[in-house]
């Protein structure tokens, strides 16, 4: 099941860069949340501080609060604990080149050290039922490399990778901007049967995605988080002219 | 019209590549595949003024000299590349290193045999197979180290960030995705580090010295291919003239064997469509 994450007082920098000021927000479980901006107003770097990604740069760095249900992950967790109950699918579709679809999904678990077929075997048919794409790939699980797929495939193989390791939070960074448009379609299906048990956060620089996909959204802006409600709101009836200025395209 | 002229240029260039090989092989068939015979593998030299005999013992003391530097140059020379591209980088140690890495690979090779022996064969008063595995080995570090750091430094970032993404301890993500990815380009570097130290007589002449018998003993001189090949070349007499073609071409024969072998057996487990 999906827990909500509660952000307070969150700054985060690369060097001297002031990516993000100050964001507090609170992003209910079993929910889609939308994150919109132009590019470079922080939304990226945001997901990445909820799962202690951003400090895998050496001149990153961050402060403020995340709690994850009632885990705070900048003082109760080690960062690889907090990664496996935080999945990621990135931008591009990034999977292990060298490894078999199979390999590809479990791999969460097998490099963590699991090791027990039988389930593994459940597991990576189930997350790659999840993420639609089984009937795709059923017959060549072993036979072929998760390189071997079409870009929707992969984005699909990364998201069955996510969910093999049972996170509670999946981020999704801007993950269909690569994509064409009916797999672009596919992997919004995902989300909509997805945040029933996972809490969702997609990135987006596509608007009406976002309010395909989302119950709430967020508007960043020059590392700030502009406004953040329920998703019909924000785009028919925001309270912030900023936030009315970039929905009705007149910036970004 | 400039197309066709690069095209023509391409394969113009690639001809002159591959033209002293073709010779170079052509020629040695030429002049050593009559000497060739099944003495030549199973017997050792036989004593001067006698004719016949062959090179046996050198083809067994190769391996073994090849074997040792293998063992110590590819374990060494990989956790060194995996170490200045992964975990050293920008460190001043890491700099050290690679700044060492380069001059080693320049170091003539008669100066690492005069190295080892002082190092070994000087305080153990004796030359032996050991000292020549040695020389050999450090021979290949300094190759097999810069290669390996080339190629992981060419994996993409996005995944190593996926490895980590997954809650994957950094050294386990670096062991198990970063180098497994990057291990074709790192057993390409090996391959060439093991065919460019297989042809070195230099060092040897130091160390390992050469043997006219049987052995295959670490701690006695032992025989090997190319000691044998300058030994024959340089004696007066036609019939050992031509043992010693035949010997060049059973070690470039050897050479692209084993690399066709290694070659062979780690494509084995590469999936469709892997890149």
């Amino acid at each position: 099941m999906g827990v909500g994450i509660e952000v307070v007082n969150l700054n985060a920098w690369y060097a001297a860069n002031h990516t993000l000021q100050d964001i507090n927000l609170n992003i209910p479980a079993n929910h889609a949340t939308a994150l919109i901006g132009p590019s470079g107003c922080g939304k990226s770097t945001f997901v990445r501080c909820i799962n202690r990604m951003h400090e895998t740069n050496p001149i990153a760095r961050v402060t403020g609060t995340v709690r994850i249900g009632d885990l705070d992950i900048y003082k109760d967790a080690k960062p690889v604990e907090i990664r496996r109950r935080v999945g990621m699918v990135f931008q591009r579709p990034n999977p292990f080149p060298t490894l078999s679809i199979y390999d590809n999904v479990a791999a969460g678990l097998k490099l963590n050290g699991y090791r027990n077929h039988r389930v593994l075997d459940e597991i990576v048919e189930r997350s790659l039922k999840n993420s639609a794409l089984w009937e795709e790939v059923k017959d060549d699980l072993k036979k072929k490399s998760g390189a071997s797929l079409s870009g929707g495939q992969q984005q699909r193989l990364c998201i069955a990778r996510a969910l093999a390791v049972d996170p509670e939070v999946l981020l999704m960074d801007e993950p269909a901007s690569a994509l064409d448009p009916v797999s672009t379609s596919k992997i919004e299906d995902l989300i909509f049967e997805l945040k029933s048990q996972y809490t969702i956060v997609i990135v987006t620089h596509n608007m009406q995605q976002a309010a395909r996909v989302a119950e709430n959204t967020g508007f960043f802006l020059n590392g700030r988080m502009v406004e953040f409600d329920a998703t019909h709101k924000i785009f028919t009836n925001p309270s912030d002219k900023r936030t009315e200025d970039y929905i009705t395209g007149r910036f970004g | 019209m400039t197309d066709g002229l690069a095209t023509g240029l391409a394969v113009l260039s690639t001809l002159l590549v591959v033209a002293p090989l073709v010779a170079i092989f052509v020629y040695l068939i030429y002049k050593g595949a009559s000497s060739l015979s099944l003495n030549f593998f199973s017997q050792i030299p036989k004593p001067e003024g006698e004719a016949g005999g062959g090179m046996a013992n050198a083809i067994l003391g190769s391996a073994v000299l090849l074997g040792l530097a293998s063992s110590i140059g590819v374990p060494i020379g990989i956790a060194g590349g995996i170490f200045l591209a992964e975990f050293g980088r920008g460190t001043r140690l890491a700099n050290a290193i690679r700044f060492t890495a380069d001059v080693l690979n320049g170091v003539p090779s008669i100066v690492m045999g005069i190295a080892v022996y002082s190092l070994i064969v000087y305080q153990q008063k004796h030359f032996s197979a050991f000292s020549g595995g040695v020389a050999l080995g450090i021979m290949m570090i300094p190759t097999v180290t810069r290669t390996t750091e080339e190629m992981l430094l060419m994996v993409p970032h996005a995944v190593r960030e996926a490895a980590l993404a997954l809650g994957v301890p950094n050294w386990r993500s670096v062991l198990s995705i970063t180098v497994k990815t990057a291990s074709p380009g790192i057993i390409t570097g090996c391959m060439l580090a093991f065919a460019r130290v297989a042809g070195e007589t230099a060092p040897l002449i130091f160390t390992a010295l050469g043997n006219s018998n049987w052995s295959a003993n670490l701690n006695e001189p032992i025989a090997a291919l190319p000691l044998q090949i300058y030994t024959y070349a340089i004696s007066p007499y036609d019939d050992l003239h031509r043992l010693a073609w035949a010997g060049a071409l059973v070690l470039i024969v050897l050479i692209v064997t084993a690399v066709s072998l290694v070659r062979f057996v780690t494509s084995r487990g590469v999936l469709k469509g892997a890149s």
